[in-house]
């Protein structure tokens, strides 16, 4: 399936660092199905955090989805529109989705629709697995997104 | 009993930290400290895992500057299996790593430069943080901001063509190298799209060093007279006193440019160097043994690694090299705001750097890795981006790790950052009861010109708000003020 759209989903976070790594694990199961499901529109990236580059790599997309994991009071996952926000709320190395998306308007003059999809993590030590309960976030997570993305794609290519 | 102020913790900067400043009764400053107040547990964990692992499980440290741990690991390990001291591998091993190393350092510098502290320099130090960040050069210097951005995307390109990928790169082996640089990467990285370009790059990191030299002509007071105070230097340099910023000797300079630790071997590091506990920061403060702790403590990084090397092997920056040299009059630079121009002019050799690899058949062919007789304990040395990191680790007869020692760049320049607070705050905070922007401003600059990683000195993970405490001459706390 091609598309006129193209979607770029990018998950950040330490896979060294127990839970913190579920944004980047569900980047890595998402770019296995697109590859299977022929999905040539949507693209992955995964790093450890987010840095100036990155409103650089956004630039050329219509959706973007970055994933993190949330030490936040949230269920199991949400999804919120992001909105560009100017405020330099980085420390010295990573900064914020919002962030990112106001950068790409002020430098390349680009505006894709994006959206942050947090998924809850609960423990964050030096160990690969994330916990079970961390795990089965991600997979509802995955199949929210994937299901997000076939409608995206439907309701663009109309 | 006096005042105090604390500062907690430091915006733009990883980790956690909080500076506490203490005041006499006359409101004069009296003793500053840089508190570190994450826990340290890394060297713990690794204890029990087989060796070959080190060069990727450190990464899990801190997602700063994993490549520099990856390769610092990696030539720890390089003697552990017997594969020399650092410049035993096959040429293509070894230029495959300095490839990486150097879209380290770049990607690494153009970040500190371009986007945290160029707003200072643009909107000066006292502008408010509305007006004082990369949002404003992006609307006032477009052009400026674009080229940081790029610069920062192009490193990370030679990153994921050197390391495989940016997540746990697996680039660097035990003894080697994974991978060749195939010739489609290596065409993309001399002269890809309109950014992927290593003239370019060289080009915009000329003409970076030009824009704070111009600014440095016009602005003495604020690039000489910030935070200035007699240190040692330490680094890595080449056997014959070259800037290298993969391998060497270790050498140290006093503040006169004395030599004091004189081009040796790194794995006899534990020989010269001693690591400080003080209870009030988890962070330790190294020093060299025959100096003692009051004494040996030294500064690592980019200003320390002009202040110790004789030349650079590139001649743009061998150029810029000289002219900092002259300019501080031959002898070693102690002024902290001359990190940001030692920085550029490392940037423009690494960039230089790079463009010599990329024309090496080496890269594109040649063994991988080469393997000797197992040992049982490796020191494994290099100059990241922030100065020098240490590796050390010992194995068991089942290749298990029995112990680690990490030192790395930020823990190397705790005092020098201590210092630096101390020669601000007793300038700009004395006599305050109430803390100001420009107080707050002053101190977070001074810092901020080592580039700290404080995730990475305490092996943490989080970010940092910034805090100020001001505590009387009862220890009452009177004002307190958050920031970031």
């Amino acid at each position: 399936m091609s598309h006129n759209s193209k979607i770029l989903i990018i998950g950040y976070g330490n896979p060294g660092r127990q839970d913190d790594g579920v944004g980047v694990l569900l980047v890595d199961d998402l770019h296995e199905w697109a590859e299977r499901s022929k999905l040539d529109f949507i693209y992955t990236d995964s790093n450890y955090q987010l840095n100036l580059e990155d409103a650089a790599t956004i630039s050329d997309f219509n959706l973007v989805v970055f994933a993190d994991a949330s030490k936040e009071d949230i269920r199991d996952f949400s999804m919120t529109r992001l909105k560009p926000s100017p405020v330099a709320d980085f420390t010295m190395h990573s900064v914020s989705p919002a962030f990112i998306l106001h950068i790409c308007e002020q430098i390349f003059h680009r505006s894709p629709e994006a959206y942050l999809l947090h998924i809850k993590g609960y423990e964050w030590e030096f160990m690969s697995e994330p916990t079970a309960k961390a795990r089965e976030n991600l997979k509802k997570a995955l199949e929210f997104i994937k299901d997000y993305i076939m409608k995206y794609s439907e309701s663009a290519a109309e | 009993m006096g005042q105090k102020i604390t500062i907690e913790p430091v915006t733009r900067v990883e980790g956690h930290g909080k500076v506490t400043i203490h005041l006499d009764n006359d409101g004069n400053v009296e003793q500053t400290r840089l508190h570190i107040v994450e826990f340290r547990g890394f060297e713990r964990f690794v204890q029990g895992r087989p060796y070959w692992e080190m060069p990727v499980v450190v990464q899990r440290l801190c997602g700063i500057c994993p490549v520099s741990h990856h390769l610092a690991a990696a030539k720890a390990v390089d003697v552990i299996v017997g594969a020399g001291t650092g410049n035993g591998l096959t040429p293509t091993g070894e230029k495959m790593r300095r490839l990486m190393h150097y879209g380290q350092i770049f990607q690494s510098h153009a970040l500190h430069f371009f986007h945290l502290a160029s707003p200072d320099l643009l909107f000066g130090i006292d502008a408010p943080p509305a007006k004082r960040n990369i949002i404003n050069v992006a609307l006032e210097h477009r052009d400026l901001a674009i080229q940081g951005v790029m610069m920062r995307k192009y490193g990370q390109e030679v990153i994921k063509a050197t390391a495989g990928k940016k997540i746990h790169g697996t680039g660097a082996i035990p003894g080697g190298i994974n991978k060749h640089l195939t010739e489609d990467e290596r065409e993309y990285l001399l002269n890809g799209d309109e950014y992927m370009d290593i003239d370019k790059m060289i080009s915009w990191s000329q003409e970076a060093v030009e824009f704070f030299k111009d600014y440095h002509k016009n602005n003495r007071e604020v690039i000489d007279g910030f935070a200035e105070f007699p240190s040692s230097h330490l680094s890595l340099v080449r056997k014959d006193g070259a800037l290298d910023l993969y391998h060497g000797v270790l050498r140290a300079v006093d503040s006169e440019g004395h030599k004091i630790l004189h081009d040796v071997d790194y794995q006899d590091y534990d020989n010269y160097i001693e690591e400080e506990v003080r209870n009030w920061s988890y962070m330790k403060f190294p020093y060299l043994k025959e100096f003692g702790k009051n004494k040996g403590w030294y500064s690592v990084g980019p200003l320390a690694r002009m202040n110790t090397a004789d030349f650079i092997d590139t001649p743009l920056a061998q150029k810029e090299f000289e002219i900092f040299k002259n300019y501080n009059g031959g002898k070693p630079s102690n002024k902290s705001m001359h990190f940001h121009w030692a920085r550029l002019i490392e940037i423009l050799h690494s960039a230089e750097k790079i463009k010599e690899l990329l024309s090496d058949k080496d890269l594109i062919e040649g063994e991988l890795v080469i393997r000797g007789n197992k040992t049982f304990e490796g020191v494994g040395l290099i100059e990241a981006p922030r100065g020098t990191l240490f590796h050390h680790y010992k194995v068991d007869d089942n290749d298990m790790i029995t112990m680690a020692n990490l030192i790395v760049s930020t823990t190397n320049n705790n005092q020098p950052m201590n210092e630096a607070v101390n020669k601000v705050a007793t300038k700009v905070m004395a006599g305050q009861r109430e803390i100001t922007e420009a107080m707050m401003n002053a101190v977070e600059v001074a810092i901020r010109a080592y580039d700290p990683c404080l995730s990475c000195a305490t092996h943490a993970l989080g970010q940092m708000p910034l805090e100020f405490e001001v505590f009387d001459f009862n220890n009452n706390c009177i004002d307190r003020k958050f920031k970031g």
